[in-house]
């Protein structure tokens, strides 16, 4: 071949034959058929992985899809779902036209609106509240993709009420990530697939950067790189795993204390780096009752200050040519202080943190903890690679290699779940940064525009609401500390979700998992309208789904719904559109504009920056729109800043024009690529109408591939940073300092014990003092630490099946042939000792209520563990299932069981079942019992729930499916 | 396997007309039988019959019966396609025999030559028909020694029940056919419970650990590629309780064997009629009892693709 | 014909890595994506939104757990076609719509000569073939023979759907016939095996096994981890670490 071979799977048994020529085989088979009449490139949105697809168009029909070779997140492979994406489009789940409610709440009564009453009746209702209180007006978006602009939109309407699903998916990691390193897991690093030795992957992993994932797993096969998965059920990802270690759920972080207490005590840490990238070395306050205890020392300008050992005096930690201690205590202006890395010191060695000590709540020996510290320090020090390529730190500093630790860890849900999980994903952080492996050769890579300050910038507006007047800022942002919290004199939340309060002070994705429950309850207080997208709210996104159904169609003594207005956009009849008074039919992926932007969630990978769009690649045959244009045109008509020119006329025609033509700051917008008038910058740079037109061009996305000396130690690298400000990825080009010890979680403490302006609630106190611990800790999952354990015996978690993860598969004729029913998966001796055979019935029983399923007996769980597919179980008369499918009959929801709120306190207050320090839902935390049900209970599912009616014409689903025989039939005329 | 009735009516019912076909022609071409007009047409026409609505029934099993035709250009490698060859070149000489025997009024000469032609020609197309069972590899139950016996043994069997109905009603009974129906019951017995002897001791080399090439220990599975049953598993994934079977095996052998037998040791001692109601008695309790038996010969037989869903 | 050919010019077939195999499904849909409109378009789904759905596929992926004395393992397992080089499933169509084709020894369905007789499905041990009981006709794994010489795909793009869509390399694609040829090799390299190849019907296809709880499995030698000798403990270890 004259070119190299692009994408993922080039390797060269996985190439064309040398010679593609048919052979003369003579049995009249058309070996080159025609295959497409046009390709589109543009972006899959069957989950959130944002891979590039070739879309191939024949007959004007989709005929298939699959990976662009060029793109810098799939490199030409294409998952389970990205090639059913055909039956999405045309599913018969579909909406046609907008719907006004006719029936009661949850009956799915409707009747079909023209666009402009939909228009009408959304425009008079949120203008009299915005007129009115603004936040009355909840908005909240779920699988969003455009969240630069939802959160735009709901800033310039003036409600801080704004939030999509990150508070129930991924807060802890995004939090954890960035108040620590200034960068998470999730999709925004990567280990360093080329170059890694040995790779950690803690949990479930499948539901974000999957494809990238996979290609990395491959990689790693491929070069016999040793893989360890913690993860108490052993599938996926985990079946590939060299070594597989079953823990029990929730137990990740004494684990990963173990581990570093193991490395302290042999001094397999890497000092240098922690002392050039770390603020390990930084002096904090060791004064009880102090106003300041616990704080960094600083100097009058406000840097920390750290102790030099040579000079023996105090000196600004960030000076260069310092000589910092990391262990002792010293008097700095009169104060006792000691370098963080004292107190690390001092809590990891201790005995509780030992091997023996955690083993046995682990589930895993303490020989097996012993053994995997001593093998990541083999390969951390004695595997050390060194890259020939010379770099320039930000102090000017030249090193004439990269040096690398080739130890890589990922965490994702699995850690993120739980009540204790901010601060286990801290301690996962902690272990890579002690090993030296953060943004180094063969470690964990921050993907820009990561790393940033750790915890970013920007804080969460929404102090002052007002009428007709938009938010200071973005509804979602970073607190540093009380004074930045979200809450009224009393203390009390002043966001519907009660983010940012005392309740979930660093929630920065929001809690959506609570908005419903909150507005039900009128607490912190009610609200008019629920305006949410894309997010099955009265099904498998929310906790405790028959108590949710029951609130969302709950009503007053006047008959009035307590929630009283509820708008929805999804393309699909799910569980939620019933229960939508005004339902606004959205397009499908495949019909409409979207950016992937660097303002939210881009396609950047370790190696360069990207971003990309979709474009309508198919006309919708049908009268629905893409909701970001339907927003715009309602922002335009209610007026909003920001969506009017100064004649009040609209200032965007649609999404596409708002993609081209909106800037954040002067010259960033929500494309990075070709700006400018003629299209030549980068970043930044004047708005250029042929914009898409140079996406499209190139493939649907743009990629900037860096210099060599850019690609590591970016929270350090001068060009890098200097690259970042360019990009307006940053303020200023200053090094990143890795957070070891969190000092915004400090001022919290300092609040809990009176210090500060903000203080919290007498009642809140003991719960600040506790969690917003400054460096990570364990505690035990808050169900497991209340409910009876000889009642409750076993965990129970959930996961999607990776051919469904964040894909909205059972409407998918393809998807749900792979999986119509979800069994409960239980440990063989478990089951044995239960009774059980493969099978059988089961109630599955938790303190919230209880759901019947069917068992299949395992070996590789976790043996105190249960788990179970998620979302396969449907509600009758959605999805365009049909009566008799196994989603409703015998698929079942584990979320019918877990509880949305703690169980209450000494004071009587139940807070939402969420992480104490983010908010983050902790679905994995549950508790349950197997009870093998009676004879005449097994067959079927329970709870049942009543049958929506369908909306206004809508056909019965197809009893057959021939979807490609009309390309044969076409292609066979032709000929 | 699922055992779809018309495959179990086809094989039964062909097994059985060729049987009789054999006999006819070997007895008749042998004079040992009288060639009666209405023995010949009812006993050719019975035989003849059997076969065409065993075929007739086979097309049922078809996606495309239309294109049957096509199933007879493959005789140098496949068994099906000999065995739809045969069955068809069997009517010319069986076609000749009837002639002779209908229209002639004689089985001798020309006649006895195509009699004897059409017994070869029944016994290669049973021993196709067995051939196609024998031959599958994937079931270990069919590939083995005792099918191809099996589907001769049967054949006569239910072929010399049937004529030793024929001759008895229509008061033309011979001791020879009668003991020789007698005679190869017993026989048929021995080789059915010999069959399920030889399948319940099977040891099948091929294990769930050869079908996926997972060495040593156990492999079980954990998850079917689909939730619902598919073609696979409807087709080769029938699966049949012990209890059940050992229930059809029971009526197996009560209606196929031990029945006929009773009823034909009595017709040694029974006048006429009584003998001829016995002996029908026998041949339709048979066939019957043969239903059962094809029907649990499916039943009871394991493919391997089965193994690949842990069943 | 159904008489096999007595040497093909080739052994197209897939490697199968079941060490890599995460079980994603991805080959899986691709499979069914690109076959549902290509050679023997189309794949058809009886019920495809009821309770009783089935519909068409070339490729299916189990999953299995392996439990030996050395340890368990999850193993996902794609089954598909094997396009063998003794393949009953030909040799028993009395139509002979089922073929092996001599130059590259795909094995096929010429459907309009197929009469739904369902002996093929029988004779295959692996459960390759799959019904169409709508259109009446055997469906199966055609190797992509409308891909591989595709005039109308770009040359990097002739390969198998399920070898360009597996995310994690799992899936190769090669003449096996040739020792030489990449897969060969690698099927050599890493230990590949038949399935069932004691029902003799040779197939084309190899499967790498797992290598977890094996000698080929991945190793770290480290050494258990000391603690740091002499006075002070980890914190002297710490001061005179700093000091050197």
């Amino acid at each position: 071949m004259i070119h190299p071979p692009r994408g993922a799977n080039s390797a060269p048994s996985q190439r064309p034959l040398a010679d593609t020529r048919a052979p003369d085989e003579g049995d009249g088979v058309d070996t080159s058929p025609s295959v497409s009449d046009s390709i589109a490139k543009t972006t899959c949105y069957m989950c959130a992985c944002r891979c590039g697809i070739d879309v191939h168009i024949k007959d004007g029909k989709v005929r298939y899809i699959n990976g662009n070779k060029d793109h810098p997140v799939n490199r030409g492979v294409i998952c389970g779902k990205g090639s059913s994406g055909i039956m999405q489009h045309y599913s018969p789940a579909r909406l046609k036209k907008p719907l006004l409610r006719t029936g009661p709440r949850g009956s799915g009564e409707f009747r079909e609106i023209e666009w402009e009453e939909a228009f009408s009746i959304a425009t008079e209702r949120l203008s009299t509240i915005r007129r009115t209180d603004p936040k009355k007006l909840a908005f909240f978006t779920g699988r969003d993709q455009s969240q630069s602009l939802t959160g735009w939109w709901a800033s310039q309407f003036g409600t801080p009420n704004f939030a999509a699903h990150g508070g129930f998916c991924s807060v802890n990691m995004a939090a954890g990530g960035l108040y620590t390193i200034g960068g998470s897991f999730w999709e925004f690093g990567e280990p360093d697939w080329d170059n890694t030795r040995y790779f950690m992957l803690f949990g479930v992993a499948e539901d974000h950067d999957s494809n990238p994932i996979k290609i990395g797993l491959g990689k790693l096969k491929a070069r016999g790189a040793k893989v360890v998965s913690i993860n108490p059920c052993r599938t996926g990802y985990n079946a590939i795993a060299d070594d597989w270690i079953g823990i029990r759920p929730g137990t990740d972080g004494l684990f990963v204390f173990a581990l570093i207490h193991e490395l302290l005590k042999a001094g397999r840490v890497d000092l240098d780096y922690l002392l050039r990238y770390t603020n390990a070395h930084v002096l904090v306050v060791q004064e009880p009752g102090a106003s300041d205890d616990g704080l960094f020392v600083r100097d009058a300008d406000g840097n920390p200050l750290a102790w030099d050992r040579v000079a023996k005096t105090s000196v600004n930690a960030a000076d260069p040519k310092a000589k910092p201690a990391l262990t002792g205590s010293f008097a700095v202006g009169g104060r006792r202080c000691t370098p963080v890395f004292q107190m690390i010191a001092d809590r990891y060695l201790d005995d509780s943190y030992a091997p023996d000590a955690v083993a046995e709540r682990c589930g895993i020996a303490a020989d097996t903890i012993r053994r995997i510290a001593a093998e990541l320090a083999h390969v951390a020090f004695e595997q050390t690679i060194e890259l020939p390529i010379a770099w320039t730190d930000w102090a000017g500093r030249r090193h004439e290699t990269i040096k690398g630790r080739p130890v890589s860890m990922h965490a994702m849900r699995g850690i993120s779940a739980h009540s204790n999980g901010f601060h286990t994903c801290r301690a996962i952080h902690l272990l890579q940064v002690l090993l030296g492996t953060v943004d180094v050769p063969g470690g964990f890579r921050f993907k820009p525009p990561y790393p940033r300050s750790a915890p970013p910038g920007p804080k969460p507006a929404g102090k002052s609401v007002r009428p007709m007047t938009p938010l200071d800022g973005m509804p979602l942002g970073f607190v540093c500390g009380p004074d930045d919290l979200l809450v009224d004199e009393a203390g009390r939340p002043t966001r519907i979700d009660k983010a940012y309060s005392w309740d979930a002070p660093l929630a920065a994705h929001g809690l959506m998992h609570t908005v419903i429950r909150n507005a039900w309850a009128g607490d912190p207080y009610p609200i008019d309208t629920l305006m949410m997208y894309m997010s099955n709210m009265a099904w498998n996104s929310s906790m405790n789904t028959v108590e949710t159904i029951a609130m969302l169609t709950d009503s007053d003594e006047a008959g009035n719904y307590k929630i009283p207005f509820i708008i929805y956009s999804d393309a699909y009849y799910s569980e939620t559109v019933p229960f939508a008074d005004l339902v606004l039919p959205d397009t499908t992926y495949l019909e409409r504009h979207d950016c992937i932007s660097l303002l939210d969630r881009p396609i950047s990978h370790a190696d360069g920056p990207g971003d990309a769009i979709r474009h309508p690649v198919v006309e919708p045959d049908r009268d629905v729109r893409p909701f970001q244009s339907v927003l715009i045109e309602l922002g335009a008509r209610l007026g909003l800043p920001g969506f009017v020119d100064e004649n009040g006329s609209a200032k965007y025609a649609d999404y596409a024009d708002y993609i081209v033509n909106h800037e954040r700051t002067p010259g960033i917008g929500p494309l990075a690529g070709w700006r400018g008038k003629d299209g030549t910058s980068i970043g930044n740079g004047e708005a250029n109408p042929d914009q898409l037109q140079r996406y499209i061009d190139n493939g649907g996305f743009w990629h900037h591939d860096f210099a060599q000396d850019q690609r590591y130690y970016k929270m350090a690298n001068r060009s890098y940073l200097d690259f970042a400000v360019q990009m307006g990825f940053i303020p200023k080009a200053e090094p990143i300092v890795f957070q070891l010890y969190s000092e915004p979680l400090q001022r919290f403490r300092l609040a809990a014990r009176g210090h500060g302006r903000v203080l919290p609630p007498e009642g809140e106190r003991q719960r600040i003092e506790t969690y917003m611990d400054p460096l990570p800790f364990w505690y035990m999952p808050f169900e497991e630490a209340v409910v009876d354990l000889e009642k409750y015996p076993l965990h129970a978690l959930t996961q999607r099946p990776m051919h469904m993860y964040h894909s909205w598969g059972s409407q998918n004729a393809w998807l749900r042939q792979i999986t119509s029913q979800n069994r409960l998966f239980v440990h063989h001796r478990a089951g044995a000792g239960l009774g059980l055979v493969d099978d059988d019935w089961v109630w599955i029983e938790s303190i919230n209520g209880r759901v019947k399923g069917q068992i299949k007996l395992v070996d590789g769980v976790n043996e105190s563990t249960v788990w179970t597919w998620n979302a396969i179980g449907k509600r009758r008369g959605s999805w365009g299932l049909k009566d008799d499918a196994a989603e409703s009959n015998r698929g079942f929801l584990l979320n019918h069981i877990i509880g949305d709120q703690t169980s209450a306190d000494a004071q009587g207050k139940r807070y939402s079942n969420s992480d104490p320090v983010t908010g983050q839902a902790a679905w994995f935390d549950l508790r349950v019992r197997v009870v093998k049900c009676r004879a005449e209970e097994a067959g079927f599912t329970e709870p049942q729930f009543e049958r929506f009616q369908q909306p206004p014409h809508f056909e019965p689903s197809p009893d057959i499916l021939r979807f490609g025989a009309e390309f044969r039939m076409n292609r066979e005329a032709a000929e | 396997m699922h055992p779809a009735f018309s495959v179990v009516f086809f094989t039964t019912a062909t097994g059985a007309g060729y049987g009789l076909l054999a006999l006819l022609g070997i007895f008749g071409g042998f004079q040992i039988i009288p060639a009666d007009f209405w023995l010949g047409i009812v006993g050719l026409g019975l035989a003849l019959g059997l076969i065409a609505a065993g075929l007739l029934s086979s097309t049922g099993h078809l996606g495309r019966p239309e294109r049957a035709w096509r199933a007879f250009s493959q005789w140098r490698s496949s068994w099906l396609s000999r065995e739809g060859v045969a069955s068809v070149i069997t009517f010319i000489p069986a076609g000749l025999f009837g002639i002779g025997w209908l229209f002639f009024g004689r089985t001798g000469g020309w006649v006895a030559i195509a009699g004897f032609l059409a017994a070869i020609g029944a016994v290669v197309t049973v021993c196709t028909t067995g051939m196609i069972y024998a031959s599958l590899k994937p079931i270990a139950q069919w590939h083995s020694r005792y099918t191809l016996p099996a589907y001769l043994i049967f054949a006569t069997m239910t072929g010399s029940v049937l004529l030793n109905a024929l001759l008895q009603s229509f008061g033309v009974a011979s001791i020879a056919v009668l003991a020789l129906s007698l005679l190869i019951t017993l026989l048929g017995w021995g080789w059915k419970l010999a069959t399920w002897r030889h399948n319940d001791r099977l040891e099948i080399p091929t294990t769930a650990n050869t079908a996926t090439g997972l060495a040593g220990g156990t492999v079980r599975s954990l998850e079917w590629p689909h939730t619902e049953e598919n073609y696979l598993l409807k087709e080769m994934g029938f699966r049949i309780a012990r209890k059940h079977s050992a229930k059809l095996r029971r009526i197996t052998q009560a209606l196929a064997f031990w029945l006929p037998m009773l009823l034909l040791v009595a017709v040694f001692s029974v006048p006429y009629p009584f003998a001829a109601v016995l002996s029908a008695l026998a041949a339709i309790a048979q066939f019957a009892g043969m239903l059962v038996e094809r029907w649990l010969f499916f039943a009871e037989a394991k493919h391997t693709v089965t193994l690949y869903y842990g069943r | 014909m159904t008489c096999l050919p007595a040497h093909p010019d080739k052994k197209l077939g897939l490697v199968i890595d079941l060490d890599t195999c995460v079980g994603c499904q991805a080959c899986v849909t691709a499979c069914k994506e690109w076959n549902t409109g290509g050679h023997m378009a189309p794949l058809t789904d009886i019920d495809p939104y009821g309770g009783h759905v089935d519909g068409v596929w070339f490729n299916r992926v189990h999953s299995y757990e392996h439990t030996t004395e050395m340890g368990g393992r999850t193993v996902n397992f794609p089954r598909s076609c094997l396009h063998c080089e003794t393949p009953a499933c030909v040799t028993v169509c009395p139509t002979g719509a089922s073929y092996k084709r001599a130059s590259d020894g795909i094995v096929l369905v010429d459907e309009d000569k197929c009469i739904g007789c369902k002996l093929c499905s029988w004779a295959c041990p692996y459960g390759a073939r799959e019904f169409d009981s709508d259109v009446g006709v055997m469906k199966k794994c055609t190797l992509c023979v409308d891909r591989i010489y595709n005039d109308n795909l770009a040359e990097e793009d002739r390969v198998p759907a399920c070898v360009a869509a597996c995310p994690t390399s799992a899936r190769h694609f090669g003449d096996l016939g040739d020792p030489q040829s990449a897969v060969s090799q690698l099927v050599a390299e890493r230990g590949g095996v038949d399935l069932m190849p004691e029902l003799g019907y040779h197939p084309t296809n190899k499967y790498l096994p797992p290598r977890a709880h094996t000698q080929r499995a991945a190793s770290v030698p480290a050494k258990a981890l000391e603690p740091v000798r002499a006075e002070g403990g980890f914190l002297g270890w710490v001061d005179r670490m700093l000091s050197n």
